[in-house]
């Protein structure tokens, strides 16, 4: 797709549907925000093409050639050529809690080092989750990466702020930093269990916060427990 | 009996002749058929099929300032996923270099970080906030959509040959050329703590860089 933008393909090779204004007027902006201005309106019975869509907004042209952005609330009540409601997803709370996929990112605190997460969760049942998590942990002596799989549980997954537990396992890799003399390298298996929470913000964005208890299983006699506080932003589809 | 076989071939050889016709006549047929049994043409919107231009990604260069270490070069790749119309979530790498500290300039031959260490590289995750956004008029024929946007992230730096947890932050302007390409002007303070030059301090490492980005 961005290889046809890059070289300029012909517009009429994307699919570009008409629909029918059902309401009075539908407003056309100049650009996809509701901070651009106004500047033309699609009157009741104008059929209207849709030429394509960034964020909640879609770009029209209208049967006068005017070519500007239009809202997805205002989108929702356009008809098809068959006079049929057409269903334009709209974010909300609704859709928060039936959320699939979910992607963000986050920083913490690890064990007294700094922590950061990127993190991708699929939806297996209404409740329960598999999630992948990828971090680099920032010591001031040491420094490494972590790669977990845990499996995420959601009770009530349509609260605003939706609280879960999880479980999962996966390996750690610790290096030393070069102004300290210290052993080498090493990689070791860690397990968790978590608690925390999704907070939902705004249209498919998300806050999310957590605590989980790491066991370090080393190969030494004693485990190390290891406590991590999280925090960041996510987005759902 | 001669008259009987000759009336059976000559029926035999007008059923050859015939057949064929008949075999031709059916395709004939064939083609009236979907007339009659033809739908009438669905015209259902596929929302899904629309092209969206969600995603940003793009390049960048500048200037990288690293305190105690001067003003060198600086430049990267971008990727962002616009989330809703006010947020976008982006991830960004970049590479620089350290130039030499006062100290080492003066002293001569002193070398506090080795040739190696000297490569500097950072990434960045970081939510981006669109503010202010309106139109920019270039002379009186061109008006360019755009928009100021705040940004916050974190991420890691790889200074001096160890890796340092780096908060940053900053502002932008994108300008769009087209719907599917813009011009951006970052801002940005990238801030990490070191202990190289005997105690630990904070550094601030201010950039200033201008890129394209494609949306697509």
């Amino acid at each position: 797709m961005l290889a046809a933008l890059a070289f300029g393909l012909p517009a009429d090779a994307k699919y570009q549907p008409e629909v029918v204004v059902s309401d009075p007027y539908i407003d056309l902006h100049t650009g996809p925000g509701r901070g651009y201005p106004i500047f033309y309106v699609a009157a009741q019975g104008d059929r209207i093409t849709i030429l394509k869509a960034q964020t909640e907004w879609y770009k029209v042209r209208t049967p006068r050639g005017k070519e500007g952005w239009v809202n997805v609330s205002q989108m929702s009540s356009t008809l098809d050529l068959d006079g049929q409601q057409i269903n334009f997803p709209q974010y909300g709370l609704d859709e928060f809690g039936k959320r699939r996929w979910v992607f963000g990112f986050a920083a913490g605190d690890f064990g007294g080092a700094r922590i950061l997460s990127a993190t991708g969760t699929f939806k297996l049942t209404p409740n329960i989750s598999a999630e992948l998590v990828a971090s680099q942990v920032l010591g001031d002596y040491s420094d490494g990466y972590m790669g977990t799989a845990s499996i995420v549980m959601s009770p009530f997954p349509e609260w605003r702020v939706s609280p879960f537990f999880e479980i999962g396992s996966g390996m750690i890799n610790v290096n030393p930093q070069t102004t300290v003399v210290q052993s080498q390298d090493r990689t070791d298996e860690i397990a968790h269990a978590g608690i925390g929470a999704d907070v939902y913000l705004s249209k498919r964005f998300m806050f999310r916060a957590e605590y989980k208890r790491h066991t370090v299983l080393t190969s030494r006699d004693d485990n190390e427990e290891i406590d991590e506080w999280i925090a960041g932003f996510s987005f759902f589809l | 009996m001669d008259s009987r076989i000759q009336l059976f071939l000559v029926a035999a050889l007008l059923g050859l002749i015939w057949a064929p016709n008949a075999i031709a006549a059916q395709p004939k047929d064939l083609e009236l058929e979907p007339l009659v049994v033809r739908e009438p043409e669905r015209r259902e919107v596929k929302v899904d099929d629309i092209d969206s231009e969600n995603f940003e990604i793009g390049a960048y260069g500048g200037i990288l300032d690293i305190q105690d270490f001067g003003s060198n070069a600086v430049y990267g790749v971008r990727a962002a996923y616009h989330v809703t119309e006010d947020f976008f979530i982006e991830g960004l790498y970049g590479r620089s270099e350290l130039g030499k500290t006062s100290f080492e300039k003066l002293s001569g031959d002193v070398e506090l970080v080795t040739d190696d260490d000297r490569q500097f590289s950072y990434y960045n995750l970081s939510v981006g906030y669109n503010i202010l956004p309106g139109e920019a008029f270039v002379g009186r024929k061109y008006a360019f959509r755009g928009g100021l946007y705040l940004i916050a992230g974190a991420g890691s730096s790889d200074f001096a040959g160890d890796q340092r947890f780096t908060v940053s932050g900053g502002f932008g302007y994108r300008m769009a050329a087209t719907d599917w390409l813009s011009l951006r002007i970052d801002v940005r303070d990238y801030v990490f703590e070191s202990d190289l030059l005997g105690s630990n301090e904070t550094l601030h490492n201010l950039e200033f860089t201008g890129g394209l980005t494609v949306f697509f």
